[in-house]
């Protein structure tokens, strides 16, 4: 993506919280209108990067810019970002209307009233007519589209989301997932999202950034990060992944020093044709899931790996041999120490 | 717990807990209402002037006390809140220090300070040679001035207490949403913190109602109600001290009722569990410098009571006459008190009668816990009503209900004469803890999870091993912060004390306020010190967690 076109972008963003902990420097452009996930386990830096977007965490260097404009210095009540929290922290002594209603104080369109943009916001979340409504009455659902309609009423440059949708039910959350993507590109408002749950990220960002130990691993489609991680991280936290090193490593086509990743999907029993070398094993377990199953084998050289194959492809106890359609290949920095 | 054993009942013990508190609490009021109101007295009060002075004096000097605590109270917690600079910690804690002076102890501690013959004014006399002092710490200024200086502490802990609770999440919803600083605190974080501000002002506003000791050192030709009913007394005027007492009362009840009505509903506790606000480091070297500066400053200012207590402490008897700073120290006052037996006696009076009237105070706080929380009995409301009741009224208004209930004979309206007798002060103390022990351990019992004592009853604990063993050690904290509370104000109690105290019994309080009278003023900052670490040291162990 070229820097033209870029809506939103850190440069080289970074700030340190003591000698072991720092987070960056991180660069990253947003086009505009694009949903971007901050994926990666706890601790990764993506909450204090998304902070730092807001204005609520100052970086010790590096740029945030929107349209062009530095905004690294504006404090977060000038900024125009929109955030939901967490936790929503909805303002507990004002009801929906005024909790709503707050971030429009004297920045008011003409001809339009501040209950008119408060009525719209809340019938783009679904709560249409909920205005004299307490906070506290709401469900975890609704006090999340409040949250919502609240951070979108002033009109924000850009969204962005702590966690959207951790304090939901697990049976809510999938439905809300598809809701909310729906409601950001019917907006076409530019969003930056954090979790630490693929499934979630995959869902609702075009684009997923994954972060871990403060760096920024990869950046891309979720196609991208599956097919082709660019490093041993981004291939094991992104979908499911056998990772095999020494022999059995070698078996597979590696030469010293790599370590090979290598899907449960593009590993076939027997010969099977376009298959590489070969490893083989007895099958320990067979979980059964429907279209496919999962199979768990104890290779000869003491590792357990798992294939995802036709139910029938095999029984527990069968001695098998596994070849592989398609291995990716890294250096193994474990290995070096 | 809804619909447990025992719900809505009202057992043999709940009846008689609540008779009990009626017949301490409540019978006593009434009796003085009832032979209080009466033609005579009546009309002597309300044609005489001074007394509708009085009253209107008490009111506003009460509202401006609640004005100024809060001026000074409020900014502090913030400031100690929100914002991280050197010595935060220490001085945090340090501005809380008025808190352990009992109110006649800092007020001697004022007099020696700021007093026409204390230590501000003769060091002014010799820096700019006056021949008298600048000032006469006397009247409505005065007395101002020493509430605003003890009552800070309660706008400053409460207001602490509710910014600590508060989520930072909430606060940077404002900031998001484009709120400035100023906006954010009367939009958001003021609102919500109006709970807290709300039972600040309730407690500063009954506190300085009720407050004595300023006025009767002070107050000079400056009367407020308890100094009016005081004098009253001693007037021998008893009937219309019982008429202002019931107008002291009546004024009390109007301001709870009123204030309670501006706490509003309480249930702005927040939505989500949350984080405080981190603290700001105050970055800028003039500001931290300025801030640091301020803060040990005032901490110094603070601290210059205490400070003035031992210092005058240490001064033997008529060693100290115009010389700025007392010329001889020693430890000699001390060695008094404890050698001179009619100096001993005070000191083991008030601590006896302390003690007894918190253990009786917490007794009957656990029965009300047992009854109320866990046998829910159907005078719960009652037994917490009559608990509650002398925190509503002024300790004046007890004192002479007391004496009004307990001057005659007449056992089959349950009446004795306990007037001029040991057992009236200590009976006084007890009623005047109910509330402190009460509340604190029906809290503390509420937090308690009865599956506790279920799993104690169904590994085969009898009741009283199951108190024992599983609910008292659970309320220990609950109990420790309200027997330090009660035993400390009992200590150091002044206006129940003045009123009802007999020789033999005398506590510390009236031993200081003899002692000033003949001008031993070492003797009287000695007991002041005493009281002053006995209460620190009880206090900071109730604390204790």
């Amino acid at each position: 993506m070229g820097a033209e076109e870029a809506f939103l972008s850190l440069d080289e963003l970074r700030v340190r919280f003591s000698d072991t902990v720092t987070i960056g420097p991180v660069s990253l452009t947003i086009a505009r209108g694009e949903i971007l996930a901050l994926l990666g386990p706890s601790g990764g830096g993506k909450t204090t990067l998304l902070r730092m977007l807001a204005g609520f965490e100052r970086p010790d260097g590096g740029r945030v810019r929107v349209e062009g404009e530095d905004v690294t210095a504006v404090p977060p009540a000038r900024r125009r970002v929109g955030m939901v929290f967490q936790h929503y922290a909805l303002f507990p002594h004002l009801d929906v209307g005024e909790n709503v209603a707050f971030g429009l104080h004297g920045t008011r369109d003409e001809g339009r009233g501040t209950s008119e943009i408060v009525a719209e916001a809340l019938a783009l979340v679904d709560l249409a007519g909920f205005e004299r409504r307490k906070v506290q009455e709401l469900s975890g659902g609704q006090q999340q589209r409040v949250a919502l309609a609240r951070a979108l009423a002033p009109a924000p440059r850009v969204l962005v989301l702590d966690e959207p949708l951790s304090n939901l039910d697990p049976s809510l959350r999938e439905r809300t997932r598809r809701e909310l993507r729906q409601l950001i590109k019917r907006i076409g408002i530019t969003a930056v999202f954090v979790t630490h749950e693929q499934d979630e990220a995959f869902d609702l960002g075009d684009r997923i950034a994954v972060l871990s130990a403060g760096r920024l691993n990869q950046v891309g489609t979720p196609e991208d990060l599956y097919e082709r991680p660019a490093d041993l991280f981004v291939g094991t936290f992104v979908g499911r992944a056998n990772v095999l090193r020494g022999a059995a490593a070698r078996a597979l086509g590696a030469t010293d020093g790599e370590v090979v990743l290598v899907r449960p999907e593009q590993l076939r029993f027997g010969a099977a044709e376009g298959a590489r070398g070969g490893l083989s094993g007895v099958v320990a377990e067979r979980r059964y899931t429907g279209a496919a199953a999962f199979f768990q084998v104890d290779l000869e050289t003491g590792e357990r790996v798992e294939v995802a194959a036709e139910p029938q492809a095999a029984r527990v106890g069968d001695r098998v041999r596994i070849g592989a359609v398609r291995t990716l290949r890294f250096a193994d920095r474990q290995e070096r120490g | 717990m809804t619909g447990g054993r025992g719900s809505g009942r009202s057992g043999p013990a709940g009846v008689v807990l609540t008779l009990l508190l009626a017949w301490l609490v409540l019978y006593p009021i009434v009796l003085l209402v009832v032979d209080g109101l009466h033609g005579d007295a009546l009309r002597t009060f309300v044609e005489r002037s001074g007394e509708w002075h009085a009253l209107w004096a008490s009111v506003w000097i009460s509202l401006a006390s609640v004005a100024l605590a809060a001026v000074i109270g409020v900014p502090l917690a913030f400031l100690f809140e929100w914002f991280e600079f050197p010595g935060r910690k220490l001085l945090g804690s340090l501005i809380a220090l008025p808190a352990v002076l009992p109110p006649f102890v800092g007020v001697i501690a004022f007099l020696f300070l700021y007093g026409e013959s204390g230590f501000a004014a003769r060091f002014l006399q010799f820096l700019f040679r006056f021949q008298q002092a600048p000032w006469h710490l006397q009247g409505a200024g005065a007395i101002l001035l020493v509430h605003a200086y003890s009552m800070y502490v309660y706008f400053y802990l409460f207001a602490r207490a509710g910014l600590a609770r508060l989520d930072a999440a909430t606060l940077e919803a404002a900031q998001a949403l484009g709120a400035g600083r100023w906006r954010t605190i009367t939009r958001v974080v003021l609102p919500l913190i109006r709970p807290s501000l709300a039972g600040a002002a309730l407690l500063t506003f009954m506190t300085s109602l009720g407050s004595f000791s300023a006025p009767y050192v002070f107050g000079g030709g400056f009367r407020v109600m308890t100094t009016q009913i005081f004098a009253s007394k001693q007037n021998g005027e008893l009937g219309v001290a019982m008429v202002e007492t019931v107008a002291l009362a009546l004024v009390a009840l109007a301001g709870l009722a009123l204030l309670r009505r501006t706490e509003g509903d309480a249930i702005l506790a927040g939505l989500g569990k949350g984080t405080a606000p981190r603290r700001r480091t105050l970055r800028r070297p003039l500001v931290r410098a300025a801030t640091t500066l301020v803060g040990w400053g005032l901490a110094v200012l603070l601290l210059l009571p205490h400070a003035t207590l031992v210092l005058v402490s240490l001064v033997p008897y008529a060693t100290w006459t115009t010389e700025t700073l007392p010329p001889v120290l020693s430890f000699v006052n001390y060695g008094r008190l404890f050698a001179e037996p009619e100096r001993l006696e005070p000191l083991v009076n008030s601590f006896w009668m302390a003690a007894l009237s918190t253990s009786l105070a917490v007794a009957v706080g656990l029965a009300a816990g047992w009854l109320v929380v866990r046998r829910r009995t159907g005078l719960r409301r009652w037994i917490e009503g009559l608990l509650a009741l002398p925190w509503a009224l002024p300790g004046t208004v007890f004192a002479i209900a007391l004496a009004t209930a307990f001057s005659v004979s007449a056992p089959l309206q349950l009446r004795w004469i306990l007037v001029g007798t040991v057992a009236i002060l200590p009976l006084a103390y007890f009623v005047r803890n109910l509330p402190v022990t009460g509340r604190a351990i029906l809290a503390g019992y509420r937090q308690l999870d009865p599956a506790l004592e279920e799993a104690a009853a169904s590994l085969g604990a009898g009741p009283w091993r199951t108190l024992r063993r599983v609910t008292l050690p659970q309320l220990r904290p609950a109990l420790a912060a309200g027997a330090s509370l009660a035993f400390v104000g009992a200590l150091g109690e002044f206006v129940t004390s003045i009123l009802l105290y007999t020789y033999r019994n005398r506590p510390i309080s009236m031993e200081i306020n003899a002692a000033l009278r003949v001008n031993e003023i070492g003797v009287a900052a000695a007991f002041g010190v005493v009281l002053m670490v006995v209460s620190a040291v009880v206090l900071s162990i109730g604390a204790r967690r």
